[in-house]
């Protein structure tokens, strides 16, 4: 549906950042977020549309561990 | 005059001053010195015969240009075939407008090529069109067996090490890049492939099948190859070689590197147990530091013989078929 | 819990029969390259959703893009997947092969520079999309009016998805619980699925695109539906915040209103659209009205199809008259529907 891919932002120019995703560098519009240089933004066509948190990012580690609370109550079940 | 103009395609005094300006003095050998209305070559026991056409825009790109492109494009066809490319043939269609320095550049590195490959151009010929500035190469090319035989698409055979010489997918993002207006460092992998195929006969590597990896990337290829070989064949996703600036640049645009074009990449199958030396050959050569293999011929499926003969194995531990490409292969953005 | 010890308990999956609908187009091509399908159990089968804008665009739609394009002081502009889908008669690539205008681009702010580099021509772009794409197009209509330039329109096709997904929970029965759309969601928040979770009793899961991910977000699906639990989950924290990007939304309201629209293959949706609005007019390349949708062959099953009601492989035409190369329907024309996902891979999944 959408293809979106987070880069991180390496200068600002009015709304207009210089976004870089591995060694590919695109100016991207910030018109829809509140991004700073060093953020790290989520960009669909040539805008960004998120400013990623990093914390939680993309992080499986923490998606497991999130999965593991949500599927707290069910393995406390299995453990009897 | 600084550029191409119609008045250089008329066959007259304009025509014959492009000629020994630009394309005689840089492609000169006796052959094509002799301006004649064609080339006599001695041609003694079998040859293996291949054209091509390069339409590429832009015609200059980080890695290479066109004239490169078209140099590198046959004889890496004669090349796979086992062949020693020796004569190349070029048409030109010049648009007008194209200026007299780049065209200049184009058939200078055309002949830096021509070098590199051991090919002279025996035959060429300019044409000037209407447009804007471009350029469309044609070539055709001559190269020798000898008392090899070829090696066919279908010689490869169930077991046999499936072996890629470098990474996917740089000539594609390079030029989608420049068009795209996305800046980086990828270029252009287009190069003969003469120092692997040498590499991999000085060790004496028994090579079943061979292919050079262009439109269609990886996955268009090997499934050619295999139809005609009558196997299946199973890739390891873990080991496809792709730089992480070209696997980025794919997720920025929806698409998938076992379908980008490359320009001087090769596919082989050898026998599994010349896999590692093959290796230690081509990685003893400049583009074929990163070869790797990347899976295993299997024998078809006795039910059906129809069934896909290529499956991905994924690094989730999953599988997926991998077909040929169908469609242009277009950015998915949306 | 690691991945390896999800993949082997799905190898052990105990439980009922799951359906799970995967609504955005992106997610389903990153099923396909991870190979998801071949890690699921038997029980649990994954359907392509209505969350690829390309496939449910309707006829008139097209052919009013191919009539601009062929329109000598026009040129118009799209993404790369949107040139092969037909119209009634023709594609945007065939007008093209016929000399119109058509360029592929990747940003469709790029027709701010494009249309004030080239006053003498009429700039079109052909927006397509969902709630992820509507804001660029938003920002890109203002730019245009702040620039006075006169010359910049946008012929809309755009979506939004809750109706769609009301649509199909409405529909029957078919669908169990819904991976929800990563980066609609970053625009829409996770909290939008609340109340269809609440009203139908069915789980929703935002996830991120990459294979692990997806399958992590698979068996927090399974694991809710089996033990009949209908929340909504975020796995996609780092992008998507509960409730969404309120710039984007705010710039949404004023640039566009909704409106009733035809999705190719269903029909019309209410209130499922997005129009511009009347101060916008002027920037309107001709979007309303292009409600006509004749299916191409009248014994076409996608609205089936799409709603999770059969299986392509049961449509009569599938593989038969009806191939990617001469598609008959939606679900077959784009790499993301369902049907041209099965044809691709004969059933092998």
């Amino acid at each position: 549906m959408c293809v979106a891919v987070p880069g991180e932002i390496l200068s600002v120019d009015g709304d207009v950042a210089t976004v870089d995703f591995f060694g590919n560098r695109m100016r991207v519009s910030l018109g829809l977020v509140d991004a700073k240089i060093g953020d790290h933004v989520l960009v669909h066509a040539g805008c960004a549309i998120e400013v990623m948190r990093r914390e939680q990012a993309e992080e499986l580690l923490v998606l497991l561990a999130e999965l593991d609370e949500v599927l707290a109550p069910e393995r406390e079940g299995r453990v009897r | 005059m600084k550029q191409v103009m119609m008045v250089h395609g008329s066959g007259g005094t304009q025509t014959a001053g492009l000629i020994s300006a630009i394309f005689a003095r840089h492609l000169s050998n006796p052959v094509l010195d002799r301006m004649e209305d064609a080339a006599v070559l001695k041609v003694g026991g079998s040859c293996v015969f291949s054209t091509d056409s390069f339409v590429v825009d832009p015609i200059r790109f980080p890695g290479g240009d066109i004239g490169k492109l078209a140099v590198c494009g046959t004889v890496n066809d004669l090349l796979c075939m086992g062949a020693t490319p020796r004569w190349l043939s070029a048409g030109f269609i010049l648009e007008e407008g194209l200026p007299f320095d780049i065209l200049d550049e184009i058939v200078c590195s055309m002949n830096a090529a021509c070098v590199e490959a051991g090919v002279i151009i025996a035959a060429a010929d300019t044409k000037v069109i209407e447009g804007n500035g471009g350029l469309f190469l044609n070539t055709t090319g001559i190269g020798m067996l000898g008392r090899r035989r070829p090696i066919r698409a279908d010689g490869g055979r169930p077991g046999d090490a499936v072996i890629v010489s470098g990474q996917l997918g740089d000539h594609h993002a390079c030029i989608l890049s420049h068009r795209l207006g996305i800046r980086n460092g990828i270029r252009s992998d287009c190069a003969v492939l003469l120092p692997l195929v040498d590499a991999l006969r000085s060790r004496r590597i028994t090579v079943h099948a061979m292919r050079d990896i262009t439109r269609g990337g990886l996955a268009t290829v090997l499934n050619e190859l295999c139809l005609s070989s009558r196997v299946r064949c199973r890739l390891e996703e873990v080991s496809i070689p792709v730089s992480s600036e070209v696997d980025a640049f794919c997720r920025i645009l929806g698409l998938d590197p076992l379908y980008m074009g490359n320009e001087g990449k090769l596919l082989l199958f050898v026998p599994d147990n010349q896999s590692a030396q093959a290796l230690r050959a081509l990685h003893a050569t400049e583009s074929g530091r990163h070869a790797v293999r990347v899976g295993t011929l299997l024998a078809p499926d006795p039910q059906n013989v129809n069934r896909t003969r290529v499956v991905l194995h994924t690094r989730l531990g999953g599988e997926r078929p991998v077909d040929s490409l169908s469609g242009e292969g277009l950015p998915r953005i949306c | 819990m690691t991945m390896r010890e999800i993949i082997e308990d799905f190898r052990h999956w105990d439980g009922p029969d799951i359906r799970i609908m995967e609504v955005c187009g992106t997610h389903t091509a990153a099923i396909l390259q991870g190979g998801i399908r071949s890690l699921l159990p038997k029980s649990i089968t994954l359907l392509s959703g209505p969350g690829c804008p390309v496939c449910i665009t309707p006829a008139a739609y097209i052919d009013k893009a191919v009539e601009l394009a062929m329109r000598e002081d026009c040129r118009l502009y799209s993404f790369g997947d949107m040139l092969k889908v037909k119209g009634s008669v023709r594609s945007l690539a065939d007008a093209k092969a016929e000399g119109a205008h058509v360029r592929f681009l990747y940003s469709p702010l790029d027709l701010l520079e494009i249309a004030e580099k080239d006053p003498g021509h009429l700039h079109v772009f052909a927006a397509v999309g969902f709630e992820t794409t509507a804001p660029v197009y938003a920002m890109l209509v203002k730019k245009a009016q702040e620039s006075g330039l006169r010359n910049l329109k946008i012929l809309t096709a755009l979506r939004t998805i809750l109706p769609a997904l009301e649509l199909i929970l409405d529909s029957g029965d078919p669908v169990d619980a819904f991976l929800a759309p990563g980066h609609v969601s970053a625009i829409i928040g996770s909290d939008a699925y609340r109340s269809l979770a609440q009203r139908y009793n069915r789980p929703f899961t935002v996830a991120g695109f990459s294979p692990d991910h997806i399958l992590l977000a698979i068996r927090q699906l399974a694991h809710a539906v089996r033990e009949g639990r209908h929340d909504v989950c975020n796995l996609y924290p780092g992008a998507v915040h509960q409730e969404g990007n309120r710039k984007a939304q705010a710039l949404l309201e004023n640039v566009f209103e909704p409106g009733p629209s035809v999705w190719r293959g269903i029909g019309i949706i209410p209130e499922s659209g997005l129009f511009l609005r009347e101060s916008f007019t002027a920037f309107d390349a001709g979007s309303r009205g292009l409600d006509s949708d004749p299916p191409a062959n009248p014994a076409c099953r996608c609205t089936d199809v799409i709603l999770g009601r059969i299986h392509p492989a049961s449509c009569p035409m599938f593989g038969t008259v009806c191939t990617p190369q001469e598609a008959q329907g939606p679900c077959m024309v784009s790499d993301e529907g369902s049907c041209g996902i099965w044809y691709r891979f004969r059933g092998e999944i």
